[in-house]
């Protein structure tokens, strides 16, 4: 139990997705310019995250590991990614269509998001169990989720500021990054 | 051989991946902490880059439209698997120290955007320019912020275990903060402003 909190507050926190591994960051300096949009992106990551690691998981250890063929496994994730976020987006359309509005075009895009690649891989470097990988996709969806939604707060107010002409858009918003990683690096004391 | 280099010029400068277009962040932030990991970085890239543009050069009257992404992943990722155990074999500090990095080059915008804009619709020779100018404009901003990012952040600089210099104050009081993740967007966004503010890319 001690074991699953650690990889928890780990993923979601110290090696936060966004801020100390860079994985995710087209959505973070694309997406999080509304606090609504930011929040949907988090669930829909989230989500994949939680569902590709699973599926991942079982293929690595009943597929690949079993018939040796390990070095397949960047070829099998990004195939079995691209599925499940169609799978997804069918389901969510048929049984949920507000839920489906809400997400809109970003379901597709997460295909190519960096984060549900990475946990993948991390989980499989790392020979997490089941449980572990699960814990930690959640820990990574998670914490990716909460860096976009207080990036997008901090977005909104800094639209209305007076940035200097060459600092805005994207070099502003590094520098809030760069803020937001340093305040996360106080809870490198956790682990 | 005049739109060749006209081509691949093009990528270097005019169309920077990262500092113009700003794609691929992810790779550029995540392993611009020595000058050794951009170089490796780099050489992923053009090795994928080539190999996807050529392949999706030439069969792009084959492959029909609906499909046609799932098919370019597949041939990506299957050069990154290539890339990825190459390194492993021959260069196993340089592929521990990329990490995860070096297999994400599958999800890295660059490589897909490349693929969908230019090679589906051009003939091969003038997707190799394409790919070969690309590549080396990821160099350039990779080289850039990764040189920057050792010198302040360990006050010295290496370049595949061969020890250049130390600077006198900096080597003994090394600025860490830019070796740490925070460093990589502090050095990315005033290097994006100073782009900026001498003309070099277009504001906002």
């Amino acid at each position: 139990m001690n074991n699953l909190i650690m990889i928890f507050i780990s993923m979601a926190l110290v090696n936060n997705f966004v801020l100390a591994r860079f994985l995710g960051l087209c959505p973070f300096f694309g997406v999080s310019k509304k606090l609504s949009s930011a929040f949907s992106m988090g669930i829909a990551v989230t989500l994949v995250m939680l569902i590709a690691s699973i599926v991942t998981w079982v293929i690595n250890n009943y597929i690949l590991i079993p018939y040796g063929v390990e070095y397949m496994n960047i070829i099998m994730y990004i195939l079995v990614i691209a599925a499940l976020v169609q799978i997804i987006e069918l389901f969510i359309k048929r049984t949920n269509l507000t839920l489906y509005n809400a997400l809109g075009i970003f379901l597709p895009l997460i295909t190519t998001n960096c984060a549900v690649l990475g946990i993948t891989l991390i989980n499989a470097k790392e020979s997490f169990t089941l449980v572990e990988s699960i814990v930690a996709s959640l820990g990574g969806g998670l914490g990716f989720m909460l860096v976009l939604v207080i990036m997008s707060g901090i977005r909104e107010k800094l639209n209305l500021a007076d940035t200097p002409r060459a600092m805005k858009g994207l070099p502003i918003a590094m520098l809030v990054g760069m803020m937001l990683g340093l305040t996360f690096f106080g809870f490198g004391g956790i682990v | 051989m005049r739109a060749f280099f006209k081509q691949m010029s093009k990528g270097i400068i005019i169309s920077n991946p990262i500092f113009v277009l700003a794609l691929g962040f992810c790779p550029a932030l995540a392993v611009s902490t020595s000058v050794d990991n951009a170089i490796g970085m780099s050489v992923g890239v053009l090795f994928v880059l080539l190999g996807s543009n050529i392949i999706v050069s030439l069969i792009r009257k084959w492959v029909p439209n609906m499909v046609r992404i799932p098919v370019f992943i597949v041939i990506i990722a299957t050069f990154v698997t290539v890339i990825n155990l190459v390194f492993h074999a021959y260069v196993p500090a340089l592929y521990e120290s990329l990490g995860i990095y070096l297999p994400l080059i599958v999800v890295n915008c660059i490589i897909l955007g490349r693929a969908e804009a230019y090679a589906s619709k051009n003939p091969v020779t003038g997707s190799i320019a394409d790919a070969l100018g690309v590549s080396i404009g990821f160099f350039v901003a990779l080289f850039f912020i990764a040189f920057l990012r050792e010198i302040l952040g360990t006050g010295s600089l290496s370049l595949f275990g061969t020890h250049l210099f130390t600077l006198p104050v900096l080597g003994d009081n090394p600025m860490t903060l830019f070796i740490l993740p925070p460093g990589a967007f502090l050095i990315m966004a005033l290097l994006l402003a100073l782009l900026r503010k001498m003309g070099v890319i277009k504001h906002e």
